[in-house]
This record gives C-alpha cells, sequence and structure tokens, in this order.
C-alpha cells in the first residue's frame, strides 16, 4: 500500500518546464527523501503532491484518494509544512493551533488537549499564549509543525524544515519527524542538509531540472559510486599537504583541521601516511576510513544531467 | 466537495480574516477613515439636510467598509508567507475566497451599523424599514466581492494592491449619487452612473429611508446579487490564475 503515487506529473511555467513527467511511490510508514539543487522542481513537487498546484499533465494520489478529483479528502489526511509557511504571527501558538485544528473539523476539547501536548513535547509550553512575532525562527517552525501534526496526519510532507534552524530547534524538529514516524506515519520530507537524509530517510529521490535521476536507498545509491573512498586524518599542528602526495593519492583536500586523501587504496595510503608523519615529527590526533558520501552522490547525480 | 467542508472551511477562513486583520492600519485607514473624512469634508459648514444625503453617505460607509478588507488579505498572506499554508490545508481557493468575503461582508455591515444606529435617533428611517435587513447584506456581499476581485492581481505588496484598490473605488462614489443625488444627475452622467453598482445600492437606500428612489427596488437588489456573483466568479478566475505569484 502505497501513501504517495505520483504518476507521471508535470508542470510548465511559461516556457520553463519545472517538474517533467515524475514518477515514484512512497510507501505507508516510510522516511522518503526528496532532494535536488535549487530550482530543481522540489518545492513544485511538493506543492502538487498537497494539493496547492494542480499539474498540467499526470496524477497523484495520496492515501489512495486522487488528489486532482478529491482533493478535500486527500488533503484531511496530509500535514504540510511548506518552505515558506509561516504560521500567524498576530496570534499565539494556541490561537494558530486552534485555526489549524478547526480546519481539520477537529472537536474543540480535542484541539486543546492535543495543542497542549504538542506544545509541551515542542519545548512551547510556558510561551503557548504569546504572540508568535515575539519567537525566534526556531520557536516559529516549531509553531508551523505543531499546526501541520496536530491532526495526527497519515502523511506529513516537510520542505526544508530544518534550514536555517540553531541545533537544538533542530534536533527537536528531528526527534519529532521520527517519534511521528513511529507511530506509523509517512513522512517525505525535501531538505538540502545531505547529512540529515542519509540519517533518516529510508530511500531519497533526487530531482534535477525537473526529472528524477536517481530513486533509491541512501547506501545504494552511495555504492553507485564507490570507486573513490578517502582518508581523513586530523594532526596535533599543522601540516603542509604536499608531504602526503603520492601515486596512491588523487586528491587532496583540507577542511578545518582535517586534511582529506582520496584514494583507490586505503591499505597503502594508510600505510604511507604514518611513515610520513613519523617522519615529519606529526602526532596523529584521528583517522578515519570514509566511503563516498551521500552528497559525493548527489553532486555526482546532479551534476550528470 | 461536501456542503460541510466547504462551509466550516469558509467558516474557520472569516474567523482567521475577522482575529488577524480587521485592526490592521490599512483596513482603519482606507475603510473607515476615508469614508469618514469625505463625508465631513462633504458635509460640515455646508447647509445641507442631512436626510438628502444620508442614502448616499451610509452606502459610500459600506462600500468603503466592505470593500476595504479584501483586497488586504491575500497580498498580507503572501507577503507574510502564510498563503502556502492556508491552501495546504483541506480547503480549495473558492472557499478561502468565499471567507474573504464573508469577513469583508461582516466588517461592512458592523461599521455600517455603528453608523446608522445613532442616526435613528435623529431622521425617520421607518418608511420601508423591513427592506434594510436585505438592502445591507446585498449590498455588503457585493462590495466585499469587489474587495477580493481587486486583490486578484496577486502582488505580494500590500501597499500597492491597497493604492489599486482605492484607485478604482475613488472615482465610483463621483458617478453613484453618494454626493449629488441620483436624480439630479444629468447627461453622461447619469449613464455613467448606470454601470456603477454603488448607484444601486444608494438608490436602494433612498427607497429605504424616504421612497425617493429612481430604479423599482428589486431592480437594485437584483443588480447588487447579480454583480456579487460576477465579482466572485471573476475573482475565482484571477485568483487562481495568479494563486502562486509572489509565493
Amino acid at each position: 500500500m502505497y501513501s504517495i503515487r505520483a504518476i507521471n506529473i508535470s508542470k510548465r511555467f511559461g516556457n520553463v518546464v519545472a517538474v517533467d513527467e515524475v514518477s515514484f511511490d512512497v510507501k505507508k510508514g516510510e522516511i522518503f527523501g526528496f532532494l535536488g539543487p535549487n530550482g530543481a522542481g522540489k518545492t513544485t513537487t511538493i506543492r502538487m503532491l498537497t494539493g496547492v498546484l494542480v499539474p498540467d499533465s499526470g496524477d497523484v494520489e495520496i492515501e489512495g484518494i486522487d488528489m486532482l478529483n478529491n482533493s478535500i479528502d486527500a488533503k484531511m489526511r496530509i500535514g504540510v509544512i511548506p518552505e515558506i509557511g509561516n504560521v500567524y504571527v498576530d496570534l499565539s501558538p494556541r490561537q494558530n493551533l486552534a485555526l489549524a485544528g478547526k480546519f481539520y473539523g477537529l472537536p474543540k476539547a480535542d484541539i486543546e488537549k492535543r495543542s497542549d501536548e504538542i506544545l509541551a513535547s515542542l519545548g512551547l509550553k510556558e510561551r503557548k499564549n504569546d504572540p508568535v512575532r515575539t519567537f525566534s525562527k526556531g520557536m516559529r517552525q516549531r509553531v508551523s509543525i505543531a499546526c501541520a501534526i496536530l491532526h495526527e496526519p497519515d502523511l506529513l510532507f516537510l520542505d526544508e524544515p530544518t534550514e536555517g534552524l540553531d541545533v537544538q530547534s533542530r534536533r527537536m524538529i528531528v526527534d519529532t519527524i521520527n517519534g511521528l514516524n513511529a507511530r506509523g506515519s509517512t513522512i517525505f520530507l525535501t531538505t538540502h542538509n545531505i547529512e540529515e537524509a542519509n540519517r533518516l530517510c529510508g530511500r531519497v529521490g533526487i530531482i534535477n531540472k525537473g526529472r528524477m535521476v536517481a530513486l533509491d536507498s541512501p547506501e545504494k545509491l552511495k555504492r553507485t559510486f564507490d570507486k573513490t573512498r578517502s582518508i581523513e586524518i586530523s594532526f596535533d599542528r599543522d601540516a603542509k599537504c604536499e608531504v602526503f602526495e603520492s601515486d596512491n593519492v588523487s586528491k587532496i583536500t583540507v577542511f578545518g583541521d582535517k586534511i582529506r586523501l582520496y584514494t583507490n587504496d586505503p591499505d597503502g595510503t594508510i600505510k604511507e601516511v604514518v611513515d610520513k608523519a613519523r617522519k615529519e615529527d606529526l602526532k596523529i590526533v584521528s583517522m578515519n576510513v570514509c566511503g563516498p558520501s551521500l552528497e559525493e552522490a548527489f553532486v555526482k547525480l546532479t551534476e550528470a544531467v | 466537495m461536501s456542503m460541510s467542508a466547504f462551509l466550516r472551511g469558509m467558516l474557520v477562513v472569516t474567523e482567521k480574516n475577522v482575529r488577524i486583520y480587521y485592526l490592521k492600519a490599512p483596513i482603519i485607514i482606507f475603510g473607515l477613515m476615508f469614508p469618514l473624512f469625505m463625508f465631513l469634508a462633504f458635509y460640515l459648514g455646508r447647509d445641507l439636510e442631512l436626510s438628502l444625503f444620508l442614502p448616499g453617505f451610509l452606502a459610500m460607509a459600506l462600500f468603503f467598509t466592505a470593500s476595504s478588507v479584501g483586497p488586504l488579505i491575500t497580498p498580507w498572506e503572501k507577503n507574510a508567507g502564510t498563503y502556502e499554508r492556508l491552501l495546504s490545508f483541506p480547503v480549495s481557493i473558492n472557499t478561502v475566497i468565499m471567507g474573504d468575503v464573508v469577513s469583508g461582508a461582516i466588517y461592512g455591515l458592523l461599521i455600517t451599523l455603528v453608523v446608522i444606529v445613532p442616526m435613528l435617533f435623529v431622521i425617520d428611517l421607518t418608511a420601508n424599514a423591513l427592506l434594510f435587513p436585505i438592502i445591507f447584506v446585498a449590498g455588503s456581499l457585493c462590495f466585499a466581492s469587489l474587495g477580493v476581485l481587486l486583490a486578484s492581481p496577486s502582488v505580494k505588496s500590500p501597499p500597492n494592491i491597497m493604492m489599486f484598490s482605492s484607485l478604482v473605488r475613488f472615482p465610483l462614489i463621483f458617478i453613484s449619487g453618494v454626493f449629488i443625488p441620483l436624480n439630479e444627475l444629468q447627461g453622461i452622467g447619469r449613464y455613467l452612473s448606470y454601470l456603477s453598482p454603488l448607484t444601486y445600492l444608494v438608490d436602494a437606500f433612498n427607497f429605504g429611508t424616504s421612497s425617493k428612489n429612481v430604479f423599482p427596488i428589486w431592480i437594485d437588489i437584483i443588480v447588487l446579487i447579480a454583480v456579487t456573483l460576477v465579482f466572485i466568479l471573476v475573482s475565482g478566475k484571477f485568483h487562481k490564475k495568479n494563486m502562486m505569484k509572489g509565493l
């Protein structure tokens, strides 16, 4: 049984094809990541899936309901945190939640009970009656999430939910996503944070220039590009990159206090690094062998089209 | 969509608008201050009989107040980033439009009632008092729909749309018998007045207060209802077309 079925959906704005015959399914209970560079068609796709936009062609089914012909019933089953999905800043979190609950036809008593529970779990209990305009970005996003999950949706869409948030808010949101999923909700997540998608998602779809270029589990996508590995080392003091150049090493990059050596022969490279560190009197603080990351797979896939 | 879902969505949109927008500065300025100052500018210092100009003044008050809410809502929501969330709730764009119309109409009714109640102590309005509620409701819905139609360019900037709405609304008060009684309008002015829906509200109020109407009352009410339907239908088309503008 599928939560989402997108069948050859397309959307054009003037001469620009924003989404071009995209098809995919998301199974019930899955956390599905939807990735793509800016302007790739992620938000347009999400808007079509959530009934905000009507596709020029193709079909969308949400929880087995045809979104195009029965959009209200389909929308009753979903919660949406849009990319620019601010809540009403003139209202308090409780008033925002009351409005959201009324849109979904929830009884007043249920709205009040659920609002208190959700606001407490999102760390907003003490501020539940304050106007949202006095809140930080992270707190506003938490109110936005509370509005989207108040009616316990079968399927939750999140468009860049952690973008630009502090660590505490990000963690709270990730915990909420995991908690909802554990209780049976399907999650459809778009994010620029590849590592977040890697950690959270069972499968990811990658869209570029309006077309789906990959659809698989993060591990399988990484293995698609499993040709180069890297060794990440940090020393007790600055080390010159040139010292580690060798036939085994194809590229050297520096980030922060670490040096990353790209190689097809991790074993030989590690031995060379240890020898050179000893000769240079460098103390190794840490050393990791890394496989190709989802980020690398993402970059290669989105460069390829 | 079921009727219950439509009504529920419409009422929640109305409640949202009442809570958030009724006290916004542009609505106070364009909906309350402008008609008040227009009335004062026209009335003060002149030896005019209030009862003669009351129908025009009432119509102008209802026209400005009812049509001041609609133009603000959509641009304000787009600017604040709340519009997409609103559309993702179980509502259609038509539900949102009707909620906006109803909230504009309620605003017009409330403010105009505040105006008319003190006048009841000064002027005898009992000639056709029973028709007043129908005239008020028809007029407020008509001009609230005009307000929603004026928001349909769907720009992201509320000041731009308020200026645009003033550009459309102001000329109407000069060709609709507000300042010059309808039966005194001559030539092209008279023909132009036929094109303005405000004319029919002024005429209906003339009937309500003194029975000195130009058109039969049923014509006035039918025109107001027909224009309301046209405004709502055209608003639906334009709002759908421009929905993504400014998101």
